[in-house]
């Protein structure tokens, strides 16, 4: 890995997306309006003494949701493109590291996910008062960890995509069931045991246990940054396995 | 050793099919040579184990001294593609600089790069709004930023208007005299005299490896589609009734 060849990579990517300003555009709208539909479908429901209310427990989660989902989407797709158009192979007859590409997606991505925590954040703290006992910046912090892991899932899965359609099709693959299991529908200690089981092995489980303690616990707990941590591991696990996808030779 | 490329008894298959059956030759250093070919003669795939990003089944490809795909060759080779790749979505001068910085340049190269294939006009411009001629130079000049040794153009000069031909052929003798290696391939027949060598290639095997000059000769022909025509011809006859002598 070369820091020069790294910082041009993440700079050209950015570049790219700079250049598309519908995709801009909607990655800074979208999470608001999705908030705004869920602040007024709970804004009625009774809250039980002592607990969240329920639109407190549910948009913290989608704050660490909406940077997954669009990042995850964003990334296999620009993947794919690079494969398909024959830049790939031309970027692996340079002196460009497979890393240094990978990392390059990591942190441009990374880097855009945590812009839209951080307005999808603002949004729903100060418009529509959502309340933790943490701090917004834990929130954006975790949201920003899930950008990468997205990232680096979305790198790795496109390997397995020859089309757009496919890989397009890969979102629901790997979203929804974390979606499901993570703790959101129905709380993870009153699942069946084998889906407790499934919930156990996805890394969105532990960024979902890591929000809820940001919700619960004024300062940072140790459990909040174990899960970080996994997630973290996870993104990193997920990277080497992308890096294995890569092939300078090919038939 | 002057040789820049030198391949010997190259087998590749690609799916079921043989693409390259045994081929042997060199590209020697500071020249021209031609690629020549029709359509899915093999032209594409030699280049790619040129560069290293082929499989091959056997045989070996020797460039610049090392072994083909070696990691030391990668600022030393640079390799245009068929169809033009570069972002669609960046301008021809971000292309160019991104290009520039992987293999240690400044910007004002890249600029250079990009006014050398004629496109200093456009460089603001997204590729993607591009002409397929403008976005095939726009793809030339990242293959050329990086000053490098040896040069693999895959069909450079497809869909250019006859002004800026001249203009590639003019640049590639010009870099050829300052020590440039460079394999050109090319299906057009009329290119192959403005070459300093010649390979020929036709359903995976190395018809011709000679001068433009020398397979004049041999053919006794002027016109070099018709030497390269009489070439095909022998070389089928060869094949067809083995050992019978052909006219």
């Amino acid at each position: 890995m070369s820091p020069r060849i790294l910082a041009a990579t993440t700079g050209r990517i950015l570049r790219q997306l700079r250049h598309d300003r519908r995709t801009v555009a909607l990655l800074v709208v979208v999470p608001a309006v999705l908030l705004t539909l869920v602040y007024f479908m709970y804004v009625d429901q009774p809250t039980p003494p002592g607990q969240p209310t329920v639109f407190d427990r549910v948009a913290l989660i989608m704050l660490g949701f909406f940077p997954f989902i669009i990042m995850f989407l964003v990334t296999s797709i620009a993947m794919l493109r690079e494969r398909t158009t024959g830049t790939l192979e031309r970027l692996l007859t340079t002196p460009l590291g497979k890393l240094d590409l990978l990392f390059g997606y990591g942190i441009a991505f990374g880097l855009a996910g945590a812009v839209q925590a951080t307005l999808a954040s603002a949004v729903a703290y100060w418009v529509f008062g959502l309340d933790t006992a943490g701090s917004i910046w834990l929130v954006v912090m975790i949201a920003a960890v899930n950008a990468v892991l997205a990232v680096a899932l979305g790198l790795f899965c496109s390997a397995f995509a020859r089309t757009e359609f496919q890989a397009v099709q890969f979102m629901p693959v790997v979203a929804i069931p974390q979606l499901l299991l993570c703790g959101l529908f129905v709380p993870r200690g009153e699942m069946a045991g084998w889906l407790q089981a499934v919930s156990d092995v996805l890394p969105l489980s532990y960024a979902v246990e890591a929000l809820q303690e940001v919700g619960a616990h004024a300062e940072p707990t140790g459990t909040m940054w174990r899960d970080v941590g996994i997630v973290a591991g996870a993104a990193v696990l997920a990277l080497v396995l992308a890096a294995a996808t890569l092939r300078r030779r090919s038939g | 050793m002057d040789d820049g490329v030198v391949v010997r008894d190259l087998v590749v298959d690609r799916g079921r099919r043989r693409v390259l059956q045994s081929i042997s030759c060199a590209v020697p250093r500071g020249q021209v040579t031609g690629l020549l070919g029709p359509s899915g003669s093999g032209k594409t795939t030699l280049m790619r184990a040129i560069v290293g990003v082929q499989t091959v089944n056997s045989g070996t490809v020797t460039v610049l001294g090392r072994p083909a795909g070696a990691p030391e060759l990668r600022h030393r080779v640079g390799y245009l593609t068929q169809a033009p790749s570069v972002y669609a979505d960046l301008t021809v001068r971000e292309n160019a600089r991104y290009f520039a910085a992987l293999h240690g340049r400044s910007h004002a190269e890249a600029d250079r790069a990009v006014t050398d294939v004629g496109l200093a006009e456009a460089a603001t411009q997204l590729v993607g709004t591009l002409s397929g001629g403008q976005r095939s130079r726009a793809s030339l000049a990242c293959a050329l930023v990086g000053e490098p040794e040896l040069v693999i153009l895959d069909e450079p000069t497809v869909g250019q208007d006859p002004v800026l031909r001249a203009d590639l052929w003019a640049r590639f003798h010009e870099m050829a005299a300052a020590g440039t290696t460079l394999l050109v391939s090319s299906h057009v027949m009329d290119e192959a005299a403005r070459c300093d060598r010649l390979l020929l290639i036709r359903d995976g095997r190395l018809i011709a490896d000679d001068t433009p000059d020398a397979v004049r000769a041999t053919t006794g022909v002027d016109d070099l589609e018709e030497a390269f025509l009489r070439l095909i011809r022998a070389s089928e006859a060869g094949q067809g009734h083995a050992g019978e002598e052909t006219r």
